[in-house]
């Protein structure tokens, strides 16, 4: 038996979701002491050897050739279906990423099997913990499926170490293409500063910002703390900024050591991607915002006036 | 072209739930009751399909008790042609899991055969974001999950993605599955004249028994729980006080 966590990448590095991901997997293992494979939509050799060397890791499959296929769920979904038909895999484990959003359902349909998304906790090998109604309750849930297939919420695991592993390698070559979509292209955001996924300190910006011009207010924050820059809702919809920013229970889930909430009212949806945070600032001229419920720290003044005098004096501590 | 729309009822986006005390589930009794959002941009769609006469006939279905009429009728009101309920028996109590649901769709698509099928990307109860892909899946179509614009050129679908780094497109052969992002559009509310008319249209109801499908869940809930409060913190006068707090008391910057 053998758990399969599906692992992504950007460039040469292993992403840091997956690491988190892998340490979810780990959980796991420790109540079935089976083993762990790590599945790499890649043919590089040196991604694949930094796979090897994640401690814990037993096996890497990698695949030869072309793997541009791969990027499709409708490609991707059925090759890994055959990865785990031929093998004896229990489980099927991912980050709760887009991709992994895309891609595992569809697996998990392939398979005739449910899926549990998002699991913040392992109970054991069948039972995991998930939040549910906008991280407003928390679900045990126990899945009587052969195969499970699990999302997990990366910000609530710690990343697994990528040293100490001697993991053996396997290729795969057989790659599916379904022949039933086509990739045309992709606008990646680009930036110098950390991703929201695993920066230490976020500053985010909503409808109080006013326009997309007066987020440079933050990105000098940002700068001077080696932040992350993230959005409400409001803002993305708004076109301050872009999708990718977006924090909260549809876009993107966090929990930083520090978050600075700026002109965010601190809707359901929002806090549920951040309340988890350790250290919560807010940020607003309104005294009665929600955020402040759930703020260690609130400051009630007008952005304009407060972001920067923070940067100031952030910047002459430096 | 022929649209198939999937609506589901849930609690109202601004609603604040509470964690029954027996620790077996959330209390609904007496909440407000909706679309869930991420649909109602999915009937929108469906409907500037047909109004630029990219789409003939849009076809909401949902699949629940007989209150989901509810969700189905304010679908017509906005415009859908007709609707079908896939009703559960009126015991069954559990949570389907989407891949039931996806299950129950697919006996829907496959009497119906729509070109296009649309479905939000996520419940906003059980956050799961799975069913739309399910349905590919299991119908063996394309799908353009989260999409934020469609386009239809030629018998092919061109779906913008929202994808962790900034969007992505696809191109889909039809038939196909969407599922909708927030960006995809803004829905319309309905007129009152919409909302008499929508009385009026054609809502069949479909008995889920009769359809063969296993609705006994693989996945059972053993608990429920609130997850523990933040306490409300303090209000500082100034910034300096907030720099000094984050720095010497919380070690954070
Ligand atoms: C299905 C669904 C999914 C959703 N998903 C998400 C999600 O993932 N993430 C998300 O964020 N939202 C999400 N939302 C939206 C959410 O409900 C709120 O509408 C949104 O978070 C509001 O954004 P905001 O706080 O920026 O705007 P507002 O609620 O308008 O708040 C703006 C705040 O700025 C303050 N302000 C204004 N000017 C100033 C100033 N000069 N100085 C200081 N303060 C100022 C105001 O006092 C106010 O509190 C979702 C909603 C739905 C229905
Ligand atoms: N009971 C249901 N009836 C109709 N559609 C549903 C139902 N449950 C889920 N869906 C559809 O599937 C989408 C994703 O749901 P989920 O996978 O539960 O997050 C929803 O936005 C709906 O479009």
């Amino acid at each position: 038996m053998a758990i399969l966590v599906c692992a992504e990448y950007q460039g040469q590095q292993l992403n840091m979701a997956s690491l988190q991901a892998l340490s979810a997997a780990k959980d796991i293992k420790a109540h079935t002491a089976t083993d762990l494979v790590v599945l790499l939509a890649s043919s590089d050799e040196a991604l694949l050897s930094a796979a090897q060397s994640i401690e814990g890791v037993d096996q890497v499959i990698g695949f030869s050739g072309d793997t541009s296929a791969l990027s499709l769920a409708e490609n991707l979904a059925p090759t890994i279906v055959s990865i785990i038909k031929s093998s004896d895999i229990s489980h099927l484990v991912s980050a709760a990423t887009t991709q992994a959003k895309n891609v595992l359902p569809r697996v998990a349909g392939l398979m005739d099997v449910a899926q549990i998304s998002e699991i913040t906790s392992v109970v054991d090998q069948e039972t995991f913990v998930r939040p549910i109604y906008a991280g407003n309750a928390l679900a045990t849930v126990r899945s009587s499926d052969q195969l499970k297939v699990i999302t997990v919420r990366s910000s609530a695991f710690e990343a697994a170490d990528t040293q100490g592993g001697s993991a053996s390698l396997s290729i795969h070559s057989d790659i599916v293409d379904s022949g039933l979509s086509s990739f045309i292209g992709e606008t990646l955001v680009k930036s110098d500063r950390p991703e929201l996924a695993s920066a230490d300190v976020i500053i985010s910006g909503g409808r109080g910002m006013q326009n997309g011009d007066n987020f440079s207010l933050l990105e000098n924050v940002a700068d001077t703390l080696g932040a992350a820059v993230g959005a409400s809702r409001a803002a993305v919809d708004a076109g301050f900024v872009s999708n990718d920013m977006q924090v909260g229970q549809t876009g993107k889930i966090v929990a930083p050591n520090l978050y600075i909430a700026v002109g965010i009212s601190g809707a359901i949806q929002h806090l549920a991607g951040m309340k988890d945070s350790k250290v919560i600032v807010a940020i607003n001229k309104d005294d009665e915002a929600p955020i402040f419920n759930v703020a260690d720290y609130g400051v009630v003044a007008d952005l304009f006036d407060v972001l920067p005098e923070l940067n100031q004096q952030l910047s002459d501590r430096n | 072209m022929k649209v198939l729309v999937a609506v589901k009822r849930v609690v109202d986006a601004n609603v604040k739930i509470r964690v029954k005390p027996d620790q077996t589930g959330v209390d609904l009794s007496n909440v407000k009751m909706a679309i869930n959002p991420f649909d109602e941009i999915a009937v929108e769609e469906a409907l500037r399909l047909k109004e630029s006469n990219q789409a003939s006939e849009v076809v909401v279905v949902s699949i629940g008790q007989a209150n989901t009429q509810e969700q189905l009728r304010s679908a017509l009101a906005m415009g859908a042609d007709r609707a079908i309920q896939v009703q559960l028996p009126a015991d069954h109590s559990d949570e389907l899991t989407s891949l039931t649901v996806a299950k129950l769709l697919k006996a829907v698509v496959d009497q119906e055969q729509p070109e296009l099928v649309i479905l939000g990307k996520q419940s906003i109860d059980s956050d799961n974001n799975q069913t739309g892909q399910m349905l590919a899946a299991i119908t063996n179509r394309a799908q353009g999950t989260f999409a934020s614009e469609i386009k239809i050129d030629q018998g092919v679908l061109n779906v913008t993605r929202e994808i962790d780094g900034g969007l992505q497109e696809v191109a889909l052969n039809l038939p196909a599955v969407v599922t909708t992002d927030l960006r995809l559009n803004e829905p319309r509310y309905a007129s009152l004249p919409n909302i008499m008319k929508a009385k009026r249209k054609p809502l069949d109801i479909i008995e889920a028994v009769s359809l063969g499908i296993n609705l006994a869940p693989s996945i059972t809930t053993v608990a429920v729980i609130e997850p523990a409060a933040r306490e409300a913190g303090i209000i500082v006068p100034d910034v300096a006080t907030l720099i000094e707090k984050l720095s010497a008391e919380q070690g954070v910057i």
